[in-house]
């Protein structure tokens, strides 16, 4: 009896997280304009999202929004792993400095990033639009790069990197053959980790965008909603997206497992 | 080239990790081939210098030359050494074939060239036919071999080894210590290797290095170092001893154990303190009879294998530690004889403590970083400096550090038949030798005081 209980709770909070998902997704598949209406299985919307045309600045949205992360999330792994064997190399307490500093902006709320980011931004300067918007997912992404790599570092036997100088190694050639391909793994965590982030974006994006008319999805989504009433074909997009992030979720997941049980074979 | 034997010369090396002396002046003098092992306690400094050798770290002072050249500030992928590390340290995304080939790949060695060297580094060091085996599969042995071969495929002039056994089981540890041992005579390198294992250095090496708090305690053969240990220190780190207080009356005659020995050192002047140092083996023991030199009573007698080790207790009470291949059972009363050969005297370091200070007042001392209450002396002005000299068994040990003027731990034991003799580390960091009949252990910490009368004061 008390079991059932307890399966009966789970099932019932996987249900309250994963219906409002769940609805959409099945909406994907009818053409209704109006969400509840069920017209009927069809793959309509499918087709014409990707088929342009009437919702050409959704494509341009999507668009944008994968190249910004592409780009934010490639520049924030590189600048993350470079600053994370920096930290591991520093002493107890300087150390513990820069691990609390880096973990700060994580912990920040998000639109208090953007604000800031944007009056940083106003202040200086710098014209609003993709360059602001790359800058500002690559300022929020980095720390989360230096959070992944970290451990791989701490795992690592000490000697390594001294083993290869010992071999005749020169210190680039031993970063390139050695230290890399052992923090490898918890580089491309950090690279999934600061994409999924980056497409995610939307209070850091809406303050740094600018006036040009650049829009990623999140801001096109915001805009349209706005507008009166959400266009049908967001409802397969949404699905997309959902389903891409599980897949990149189950896939740090296999990672992480599948380490772990390396370190434990060692 | 520089003419000279030597392939490795350390001089005055000295390593300070901010007020933490490390290295007090070390040199060292490695001769081409030379099997040396550098032997101590742990923080001894012996992985510190191993690693200012291979250029992990930089020596405060001093210079490093190897075959001759000026290696001082070079960084360590020039230097012409390989290092096997404590605990492998193989890369583990390449297999055991590119890590053995990891040197000459990055020497741009041609390929085929690589093959034909790493398969026979691999049959040097028993392992043919792992070439493809992923190195986090392998045991800690066969792991210890892929990095020695590592090591000794880029024919380096000299090989460094830190503690390299230590992460194995006994059987196996002994089975590499005779592998090394061969392939130091088929490689003909220079071996530098590094242990805390006593056992390990007399076994493998042709001159071991004994160091002790950042200090060369004695160079020597094996041989020398185990007869002729040249302090008190090595005598009680290298095998088992009995080192007695004692005095050289005149040249091949010496008082300890409340009797006169005949022996065959001399030079040390008459009448003359000295340490005697007795291995447990060189004591002949029998069945209490007239014609022996000395007698006693058995007090434990405990199986070890080969031989059967026994406590004495003298009849003038000194408690000495014998080894035969016969059981005397506790009780039983002795009587012991000791050749004059086996019988190695050592000069003492010290008669007491001396210590430098500075006179407060006419009634206290600064010493060891604390005012101390000293006999009244008005001839010496306040503020002068002075020497102080405190004999070993007028310094009082409490258990409560507060209870003391100042606070050390305990560094060094030395058992000395009849009473400990310590070495404390104070707080200011000085040495302060303490004899005493309580017993303690390494690193207690304790208070020290002095009484008044007991602390000796000089002009300096």
């Amino acid at each position: 009896m008390k079991k059932f209980f307890a399966q009966t709770y789970l099932w019932l909070l996987l249900a309250m997280l994963y219906a409002p998902i769940l609805i959409i997704a099945i909406f994907s598949f009818t053409e209704t304009k109006v969400l509840g209406n069920w017209t009927g299985f069809s793959t309509k919307l499918y087709t014409s999202l990707f088929s342009g045309g009437v919702h050409h600045s959704l494509l341009t949205a999507i668009e944008n929004t994968f190249i910004i992360a592409i780009i934010s999330a490639a520049v924030s792994t590189l600048l993350g792993s470079v600053a994370a064997i920096g930290i591991f190399n520093l002493h107890h307490k300087k150390k513990m400095i820069m691990n609390t500093l880096n973990n700060i902006p994580m912990l920040n709320p998000d639109i208090i990033t953007g604000i800031s980011l944007f009056l940083l931004f106003v202040s200086l300067g710098i014209t609003q639009g993709y360059t602001t918007v790359v800058l500002a997912h690559i300022t929020f992404c980095t720390p989360y790069v230096v959070l992944c790599v970290m451990p791989r570092l701490q795992q690592m036997n000490p000697n390594i990197y001294e083993a290869a100088l010992d071999l005749g190694a020169t210190p680039m050639q031993a970063l390139r053959k050695v230290l890399i391909p052992e923090i490898k793994p918890g580089m491309i965590s950090g690279f999934i980790l600061a994409f999924t982030l980056s497409i995610d974006d939307f209070a850091v994006t809406i303050f740094t965008i600018g006036t040009e008319g650049l829009e990623t999805l999140s801001t096109y989504i915001y805009a349209d909603a706005r507008k009166g009433g959400l266009t049908p074909e967001l409802r397969p997009l949404s699905t997309i997206i959902f389903a891409t992030v599980l897949l990149l979720l189950i896939v740090i997941n296999i990672r992480s497992a599948r380490s772990k049980k390396q370190s434990n074979a060692q | 080239m520089k003419d000279s034997n030597f392939i490795i010369e350390l001089s005055h090396i000295s390593k300070r990790f901010g007020d933490k002396v490390v290295l007090d002046d070390v040199s060292l003098f490695v001769k081409k081939g030379e099997f040396v092992t550098i032997l101590g306690p742990s923080g001894c400094g012996k992985t510190t210098l191993l690693r200012i050798l291979a250029g992990f770290g930089t020596a405060s002072e001093g210079e490093i030359r190897i075959a001759g050249e000026q290696m001082t500030d070079i960084p360590p992928h020039l230097r012409p050494v390989n290092t096997v590390f404590q605990r492998y340290a193989l890369f583990p995304h390449l297999n055991v074939y590119d890590n053995i080939a990891f040197g000459l790949k990055l020497k741009k060695v041609k390929a085929d060239e690589i093959d034909t060297r790493v398969r026979r580094a691999l049959k040097m060091v028993g392992m043919t036919d792992y070439e493809w085996r992923d190195v986090n599969s392998l045991s800690g042995g066969q792991q210890q071999r892929v990095a020695i071969a590592r090591a000794i495929i880029n024919r380096p002039q000299v090989l460094l080894l830190d503690e390299p056994l230590a992460a194995l089981d006994l059987k196996m540890r002994k089975d590499m210590q005779m592998e090394l041992k061969q392939m130091h005579k088929d490689l003909g390198i220079t071996f530098v290797y590094v242990t805390h294992d006593q056992e390990e250095a007399l076994t493998l090496s042709d001159t071991i290095v004994v160091m002790s708090e950042g200090k060369v305690q004695q160079i020597g053969t094996p041989i020398d170092i185990y007869n002729e240990p040249a302090n008190a220190f090595v005598a009680d780190f290298i095998g088992e001893s009995n080192i007695l207080n004692g005095t050289m009356i005149k040249d091949k005659a010496v008082s300890f154990l409340g009797h006169e020995f005949e022996c065959v050192d001399k030079g040390f002047g008459e009448n003359t303190p000295v340490d005697v140092v007795i291995r447990p083996e060189d004591i002949y023991i029998m069945a209490r009879t007239d014609s022996a030199m000395f007698n006693g009573v058995v007090q434990s007698c405990i199986f070890k294998g080969v031989h059967y080790e026994m406590t004495v207790n003298t009849t003038e009470g000194y408690e000495i530690m014998i080894q035969d291949y016969n059981a005397f059972e506790a009780g039983q009363e002795v009587s012991m004889i000791i050749k004059p050969s086996d019988i190695h005297v050592m000069k003492k370091e010290r008669l007491c403590n001396t210590l430098d200070g500075v006179m407060v007042d006419s009634t206290h001392v600064e010493i060891l970083g604390a005012s101390f209450v000293c006999t009244e002396r008005d001839d010496i002005e306040s503020g002068e400096k002075v020497k102080v000299e405190i004999p070993f068994e007028k310094v009082e040990l409490m258990d409560n550090k507060d209870d003391g003027v100042v606070e050390g731990d305990v560094r060094f034991i030395l058992y000395k038949g009849d009473h400990y003799h310590l070495t404390i580390r104070t707080e200011s960091g000085d040495n302060l030798y303490v004899n005493t009949c309580d017993i303690w252990d390494d690193r207690d910490i304790v208070g020290i005081k002095i009484q008044p009368e007991d602390l000796k004061i000089t002009k300096a």
